[in-house]
Order: structure tokens, then C-alpha cells, then sequence
């Protein structure tokens, strides 16, 4: 869209567009995104503070966002194809929230769907770095008033009254002595050719839903257990399909032993190699009538395996390895003090709770695949290629997820399916199982994070952090956005997709005087399988940061927020942060072993500020839940986010809670132990994940009003700030800095390891015992 | 190969296949009910609890063949029958607070609420926060807090704890 009044400072002009009305039997109505003005501002010591990664990509997605489209139908129902992932962020409810609001219609009367591949949308379909919403409200907007307005002007030809007369609400157009429903008008307001249309964009001020808290859209469908996931579509032919996985990660499989005793199983249907290739994780996949015989399978199977990509590696050589990698500080100013301190985190899983799957039919003229992808027009090009078919004959559907974290950016199910029906010439369901999202999945990369803190008198002089990690894989999208934009970012070099991401995203909130902070990786992306788990860098950066923080606070005789008020370096952080403290409680009397701790952050256009408060004493910590880890528990949690402009205060605050939960599992309780090559943990009471018995019993979320008039990032936002309090609460309640993460990651196991093979635990038969006791510990 | 059926959601139902194949796998795969979620197969995360005769249990970890002929096994899905009513106490409760985020979970997390209240009821007392703490089923979205708001609401919602005992109640403050 060419929209010049876009540009000028008036405000009544900058809501005035060209929209698109497309040709249908009902309206449709479209919209592209504004190309961003040429920015000119220069690039700064932080460059996130003019440009981040909500910029970059958002320019990503300005060129071709053209199909936008908003559909009214005949029975008063408006229907918009998401072109983004909806895996509980909460993007379905403000997507139809905005149009609801925008159209003039109730928010039930909105019905949003997600966009199967398209890929003429091109880096405008990727969900990822909490940019959905910031990208896409606008557009939004745009298509829902392009319609609101040939609504009404039909309306208006109707009656013969004035457009200016008439106006949309509730999904009825009204006038003097006049009524008409959108559905009664839709038939007329339909084109037979595409053509423009000028509206303009309602004033902030008649926004009625946008700003309040409106329950998930999808919430009745979830709780009467109707929500649809991928291994719950009934696609014809698609039998029950699981891989039997390498001892190691990403070995291959050589050779099966007993092909024909496991093709004999009850219900098996096919067994066959699937080997490993960067995109395919692979194994030998095992097809059958139901996944537990597809289960039985893989117990029953022997295979002689090849090697992985990381055989013999462990946590010792990994940590050995990131400090010989690690950048050189700049050299100590002189006449000034400092305080350094090197902390570590160990790889931590990045599955969510659905396990990796998709379903897929290939045939040798065409593929089908269905899986929830954040990225799935990248997807779709690699399908065809590994499938040998043009891209025009894969069609992929986008399905609900639950759950992503970042993990679904990558879209290895869908491959890993589509090889696997290619292979077998037959449709496939596939599912990974727990164990192998826990060994051969994704996860948070290990790394460390040096912090050095020079001062001088009451003054911080300079703050000097150097972040060295496993590399995080940017293959899924990001990294064709990083190399197609490269020239219009500021600050980017040549240091590859990394160390643009990390200058894009990574901060210090405080005036600390001359800051440098860099990144340095080790291996390469087909090493070990990492993604941006939940925020890249951030929770880890942040947590060094925070801790220094507080450091330097105590050396220069301050209490921790009053320091942090004194050094924050930005107005609307300062607001969050003061009214953190204030609601929080900051600084109440607590008994010894409890204490709070405080810590801020501010990344995706937003501010977030958190308040734990922790309890380490010994009947705490010592608690015993049968097969669970226990540990300090926090007690409180506070969050005051500042997203710039909030769409769903309830979703938001949602957001919040659950980033809280995670920061809290990452400094306390959740990694895992990379041994000879292979992950330890294999299922939840392994891998110690927030549970119930983990959870405060107070949690309170702040939504500040809005302070831009943008929607700001907030999937991820919460994260960072939470682990960052968690682990500074618990410095003040045990009076020792914490320094490897999470703490009990070093303490002896908690757990008895599975076997390496068969490469996933055969399931319990004895569940019964369990029965009528809703508590018990899993039957073994 | 052999045959069985069981009574699902308040249906009767038949399906041939092997004795030892878990229930969840029989009521996704082979009867299309979809509600019980994988999560681990291993009697972990609980995302498939579900009923058997009115109590939680996990079918995950139960082979078809423990369950017989007259057995009534309720899902997610045939929740809402068993009060009556379109929805059960419990899932309004969850919708007040709009508990849920992916939704994976939520139909195990709903039934263990159900059956843990139902649970602690019986035995004459009030549903208190370190109840809630014993609870196992994953939430990897982390909402584990409303989980815990909602309980207390559907709980209320759900009636009184039993009273035949005197000395329950006396039990219930302790």
C-alpha cells in the first residue's frame, strides 16, 4: 500500500489509508502493510535502542503482506486466515479482538483460522521474537476497517443516507430510522474485480475491547477437549508412525538386525531406515495400528547405529570448550575497581508438552503435511526440495500447537513425516515420544556469561560482559530475514546471524558508563540440535547482569532497588520499576532464608520488571514429593509489564505467569545432563520442570497502560526478569552468589537414568494401582 | 484377535485388538476420541486422566485387557454427562478464569481437578493449598497458578464436603 498520509504528523491523516476490496460472492476486504520510512538514525553504543529485532522483522514483512484479508459472510461472521502460529500465546484472541474492535462487530462473531503456507507472503509468515502481534496489528486494522467502511457506504446506497449518517457496532449498521445486519449486506458490498478503497482507521479513543481482558477465544473448545492438534486430525491412511531413535544424539542407523520379527508384530505395517540428514533427524520408523504397538516395536527392535554428532562429549568438555572460546575483556581503565564473575548454564530442554508431530502424505506427484510451524513457507521450500517435487506441489497446513517456546520454528516433524511417507508410500501420523523430545529434541544452548564491573567512587565507569554459548541454531527463517535485510540494519556486520541477533536483543537498563557486550559460539549448527528456547540470550545474559547488579549495589552500600532506580536509564522502565517495588512490597521485613529479589528487563519494545520472593529455609528445601524434585520455593511473584500498547490485559498477564514459571525452573531445577553424547533425562519426573508443588501461592501481574501506540513483544518478555529475580532472591535468602544454573544442576542425580536402548521406556501396565488417587506418584 | 468393549463416555463400544495395548491408544487411535492427550506414556505428566467407574486413572498405563465388559470409562468429552449439565462445575470454573493457554494439558489437568476434589470431599474437608501442591499433571505453558484458582473455585462450586463424620470435620482444620 502506498500511503503517503501515513507520513505526515497529523494525526487525523495518519489513520486515513488505502485498503483493498477482493473479488468474492462476499466482502472481502484487504490490507497490506506501510513500508517503514527510511530510518535515519544513526546507530548508537546499544543499537536496540533504535532498532531491534521487532524492527528488523517487521521491515521483513512489510513488502509483501498484501493478502491480509478480512471475509464478512452472509451470516453476520467475520473470518480472518492467521498467517502467524497460535500455539497458547494468546495470537488467535488479540487478532480477533482487533478486528472485533476495528469492524464493529461482537468478539464471538470473529472466527480466526491459521494460514496454511503461502508462499508469496515470504518472510511474512514466520511467528517468532515475540513480533507477531507488533507486526501484524496494524494490517489488521486496515482490512477490518477497509470492510467497516464498503459496509457501511453499501448500507448507505441502501437507504439513500449518508454515509456519515450511518455507523457500524455489534455487527449492525444503523442510521436515522435505519437497521441493517452486516450479513444482509455483505451479498451487495461484494466486488466482481479487486479494486482500492480509502478508509481510515478508527481513533484510539473507540477502541472498546482493545486494552481489556477477554478470555482465549478457544478456551470452550479446550475444555470440553475439542481443540484440535495435529495427532488429532482423522487424515485417511495416516496410521500410528514412531522412529526408533540412536543411542546417541544424531547417530544414524546402519542396519536393522531383526526387520522381519518386528514387521511381525501385532498391528506393525512397515519398518524402515530413516537416516539422519540436518533436517531429519531420523532413526527407523515404525508404522502400526495404534502408537503402542508402535511402541512395542521400537522396544522390540534391534539396529546396529552408526555414530552421532557429539559422541563423547559431556557437560565438563562442553564447559571446557566455551571458556576457550570466550572473547577477550577490554582491558581494566585505569584508576578504577571492578568486580567480575563468570557464571554458567547448562543445556535445558526446549520441548514443549505436545510432542514433536506432524502428519504427512506424500505421493510422487504431491505432499501434504499438517504440524504447527512458526515457519512454515521456509518449511514448504525444504519439503520440496527433499521431496524432489516443485514447490507448487506441497501444500502445507498450519495446525494448532501445544505449546512451541521457539521450538517450533524448527519444522523437523514435518520433514521427518514427509520422508517417511515418501519412503513408505503411504500417509503417516507421526509422533515423537516423551523420551526423544527429551534426548534427541531441541534445547536451550549451554553457555557462559562473564560480567566485569568497573567503578569508581559511588559511580559505575563501565559494564563489560562476554557471553559465550553453544551456537544457537537461526536456520529456521531468522537467518534468510538476517541475510536478505543485512544492509538495512544498523550495527550489523559480518559477524554472521548470531552476533546480529545478539546486538539486536541484548541491553544493559542502566546509565553503567562505556558497556560492551559480546558473543562469542562454539560448534556448528549440526552438532548439537539447540533453538531459541523461550528468548535467545536473554534469561541468561540478563540473570549475570542482574546478579552483578546487585553486586555492585552492595559494595556501594546500596540496597538493590533504590540502586536500580538511581542507574535505570529509561522513563518507562523507571515507571515499571517504581511500581514494582510498590506494589510488590519491596524491602518488607522477611524472616532469615526468605528474602526478595527484584530484577528488570526490556526487550520487544516492551519493559518488564519482576519481584520474587523466596523461601530457602531447611523444611522448604527438604520437603519430599515421591519422584519429584523440591528444592527452595518461591512464594511470590510479582510481574509489572509495560508492552507499550496491551491488546488482552488477560492474556497478557497469562504470558507473564507462564515466562515466570520458566524463569523460576531455570535458575532452581530444570537442565539437563549431557553425558557420553546423550542427554540423561528422559521424562518429566526427570527433568524438573515448575510443577505444583514448585508454583507460589501468590502471583500478581501488573498491566501498565499504554504508553505507545504500538503492541510490543510479550511471549517471551517475562522470562528474562523472573529467572533474574528468582536467582537474586535466592543470593539474599542463602547469602551465597549463585553461579552455575540451575543451582541443583551439579548436585547428585535425583533420578535413576532410562537405558540408552531400546531408546524410550516401554509404557506402565500396572496403572490401575494409581487408581481412585489422583496424587500418587507414576506407577513404575 | 481378540475382541473388547467397554462402555465410553456412556456408549457401548467394541474394538478388536491385541490384550496388551494401552487404553489411550485404543480410545485415540482405534475409537477416535481425542481428548486424552499424550504427554509421556509413562503415568507422568497425566495428560490423559480420565475416568474409570467415576475414579482418575491414567490409560496410558492400563492394557485393554484389565478393562471389562461392564467397565465405564469417561473422557474429557463425556465430563459434562456426568453432572448433567453442558459443562462440568469444574470446567466453568476453568473458563472463569480462563486458566487454559496451549490447551494441551487442560483436559488431563480438569479431570485429575475433578477427581481430586471428588477425593477430598469424601473424606469430609475442604480443599486446601497443600492439596493443590501433591497435584503432578505438567503444564509446560505454566499456568499452573490459575490451575490452582480454578480448583478452589470448581470446588465450591462442586458442594460441600461429605458430613457423615463428626470427626472429619474436626480432621479438616487441622
Amino acid at each position: 500500500m502506498r500511503d503517503s498520509a501515513c507520513s505526515t504528523a497529523d494525526g487525523v491523516s495518519r489513520r486515513r489509508f488505502i485498503g483493498y476490496l477482493l473479488a468474492g460472492p462476499t466482502l472481502i476486504a484487504a490490507a497490506q502493510l506501510h513500508v517503514s520510512e527510511a530510518r535515519a538514525a544513526i546507530p548508537t553504543i546499544q543499537p536496540i535502542d533504535l532498532f531491534d529485532l521487532s524492527d528488523l522483522l517487521n521491515l521483513a514483512a512489510a513488502a509483501t503482506s498484501s493478502l491480509i484479508k478480512v471475509v464478512v459472510g452472509s451470516d453476520g461472521t467475520v473470518s480472518f486466515e492467521l498467517p502467524r502460529a497460535e500455539v497458547g500465546q494468546g495470537l488467535t484472541t488479540a487478532v480477533a479482538m482487533t478486528i472485533a474492535d476495528e469492524l464493529g462487530v461482537a468478539l464471538d462473531a470473529v472466527q480466526v483460522s491459521l494460514s496454511d503456507a503461502r508462499p508469496e507472503l515470504e518472510f511474512n509468515q514466520l511467528t517468532g521474537g515475540s513480533n507477531s502481534l507488533h507486526s501484524i496489528f496494524t494490517p489488521v486494522r486496515m482490512a477490518a476497517a477497509s470492510a467497516r467502511t464498503q459496509l457501511v457506504s453499501t448500507a448507505s446506497r441502501r437507504f439513500g443516507v449518508p454515509s456519515g449518517l450511518l455507523s457500524l457496532a455489534d455487527g449492525l449498521v444503523t442510521g436515522p430510522g435505519v437497521s441493517a445486519t452486516i450479513g444482509s449486506l455483505t451479498g451487495d458490498a461484494a466486488v466482481i474485480s479487486d479494486r482500492r478503497i480509502q478508509a481510515e482507521l478508527k481513533p484510539a479513543a473507540q477502541l472498546a475491547l482493545v486494552g481489556t481482558a477477554q478470555p482465549r477465544i478457544d478456551a470452550h473448545d479446550i475444555v470440553t477437549g475439542r481443540k484440535v492438534f495435529a495427532m488429532d486430525l482423522n487424515i485417511p491412511g495416516a496410521l500410528p508412525t514412531m522412529v526408533c531413535r540412536p543411542p546417541t544424539i544424531n547417530g544414524t542407523a546402519r542396519t536393522i538386525l531383526n526387520r522381519t520379527v518386528v514387521e511381525n508384530l501385532p498391528g506393525v505395517t512397515d519398518v524402515a531406515i530413516i537416516p539422519y540428514t540436518p533436517y531429519v533427524p531420523g532413526g527407523v520408523a515404525v508404522r502400526a495400528q495404534t502408537f503402542g504397538q508402535c511402541i512395542d516395536a521400537i522396544e522390540a527392535l534391534r539396529v546396529d547405529w552408526g555414530p552421532g554428532t557429539v559422541d563423547g562429549k559431556s557437560d565438563a568438555s562442553v564447559l571446557a570448550d566455551l571458556h576457550k572460546r570466550e572473547e577477550l575483556m577490554t582491558p581494566q581503565l585505569p584508576g578504577t575497581k571492578s568486580i567480575e564473575q563468570l557464571f554458567t548454564f547448562y543445556f535445558r530442554p526446549g520441548d514443549p508438552l505436545e510432542t514433536n508431530c506432524a502428519v504427512a502424505d506424500v505421493t510422487d506427484r504431491n505432499a501434504t503435511v499438517w504440524s504447527s510451524l512458526k515457519s512454515p513457507v521456509v518449511a514448504q521450500e525444504q519439503l520440496a526440495r527433499d521431496l524432489g517435487l516443485p514447490n507448487s506441489a506441497v501444500t502445507v497446513h498450519v495446525t494448532q500447537g501445544g505449546g512451541s517456546f521457539g521450538r517450533h520454528l524448527f519444522s523437523d516433524a514435518a520433514f521427518e513425516a514427509a520422508a517417511i511417507s515418501q519412503k513408505l508410500g503411504k500417509p503417516v501420523k507421526l509422533m515423537w515420544a516423551r523420551t526423544d523430545n527429551f534426548r534427541q529434541g531441541r534445547v536451550h544452548p549451554m553457555c557462559t556469561s562473564r560480567i566485569r564491573i568497573s567503578y569508581a567512587g559511588s559511580n559505575v565507569i563501565a559494564f563489560d560482559q562476554r557471553h559465550t554459548s553453544v551456537a544457537t541454531d537461526f536456520s529456521h527463517g531468522f537467518g534468510e530475514i538476517i541475510t536478505a535485510f543485512a544492509a538495512t540494519i544498523p550495527g550489523a556486520d559480518s559477524g554472521g546471524y548470531a552476533n546480529t541477533i545478539f546486538t539486536l536483543t541484548q541491553n544493559v537498563p542502566y546509565n553503567f558508563g562505556l558497556v560492551t557486550q559480546a558473543l562469542g559460539e562454539i560448534y556448528t549448527y549440526d552438532s548439537f540440535n539447540t533453538s531459541s528456547v523461550r528468548n535467545i540470550y536473554s534469561p541468561d545474559v540478563v540473570t549475570a547482569t542482574e546478579l552483578m547488579t546487585d553486586q555492585i549495589a552492595a559494595v556501594l552500600g546500596q540496597d538493590p532497588y533504590s540502586f536500580r532506580r538511581a542507574f535505570v536509564r529509561d522513563p518507562r522502565m523507571l515507571a515499571v520499576l517504581e511500581k514494582l517495588a510498590e506494589v510488590g512490597n519491596w524491602g518488607r521485613p522477611m524472616p532469615a532464608g526468605t528474602a526478595q529479589g527484584i530484577a528488570i528487563h526490556n526487550e520487544y519494545k516492551g519493559r518488564c520488571a519482576c519481584l520474587v520472593e523466596i523461601d530457602c529455609r531447611p523444611a522448604t528445601v527438604r520437603r519430599t514429593i515421591a519422584s519429584g524434585f523440591t528444592g527452595p520455593r518461591v512464594t511470590k511473584v510479582v510481574v509489572v509489564v509495560d508492552v507499550g500498547m496491551p491488546i488482552n490485559t488477560l492474556g497478557l498477564q497469562a504470558q507473564m505467569m507462564g515466562g515466570a514459571m520458566d524463569g523460576i525452573a531455570q535458575v532452581l531445577s530444570y537442565s539437563l545432563h549431557l553425558q557420553d553424547g546423550h542427554y540423561l533425562e528422559g521424562s518429566w519426573d526427570n527433568a524438573y520442570y515448575t510443577r505444583q508443588w514448585n508454583t507460589p501461592g501468590e502471583v500478581e501481574v501488573i498491566v501498565m497502560p499504554a504508553t505507545t501506540n504500538e503492541p510490543g513483544g510479550a511471549g517471551e518478555l517475562g522470562v528474562s526478569p523472573a529467572m533474574a529475580a528468582t536467582a537474586c532472591a535466592y543470593a539474599r535468602a542463602t547469602g551465597t552468589l549463585p553461579t552455575s544454573f540451575p543451582i541443583n544442576h551439579n548436585q547428585p542425580l535425583g533420578f535413576t537414568p532410562y537405558p540408552t536402548m531400546p531408546p524410550i521406556p516401554q509404557s506402565p501396565v500396572d496403572g490401575l494401582k494409581n487408581l481412585g488417587k489422583p496424587t500418587a506418584p507414576p506407577v513404575s | 484377535m481378540p475382541n473388547h468393549t467397554f462402555i465410553l463416555n456412556g456408549k457401548r463400544v467394541h474394538v478388536d485388538c491385541e490384550d496388551n495395548v494401552r487404553l489411550l491408544w485404543v480410545i485415540r487411535d482405534l475409537l477416535g476420541v481425542t481428548g486424552p492427550k499424550y504427554g509421556c506414556g509413562l503415568d507422568v505428566c497425566r495428560a490423559c486422566t480420565s475416568f474409570l467407574n467415576g475414579k482418575s486413572f491414567n490409560p496410558c498405563s492400563v492394557p485393554v485387557s484389565k478393562i471389562s465388559s461392564h467397565d465405564k470409562i469417561t473422557t474429557i468429552e463425556g465430563l459434562p454427562a456426568t453432572v448433567g449439565r453442558a459443562l462440568h462445575p469444574m470446567q466453568q470454573a476453568w473458563l472463569d478464569y480462563d486458566v487454559a493457554q496451549c490447551g494441551f494439558c487442560q483436559p488431563g489437568q480438569i479431570m485429575n481437578a475433578v477427581a481430586l476434589v471428588e477425593k477430598i470431599h469424601a473424606e469430609g474437608r475442604e480443599v486446601r493449598e497443600s492439596d493443590l501442591d501433591q497435584i503432578r499433571n505438567i503444564c509446560r505453558c505454566g499456568t499452573y497458578f490459575r490451575i490452582r484458582e480454578a480448583i478452589m473455585a470448581g470446588a465450591a462450586a462442586m458442594g460441600k464436603p461429605a458430613h457423615h463424620h463428626h470427626h472429619t470435620k474436626k480432621h479438616a482444620r487441622s
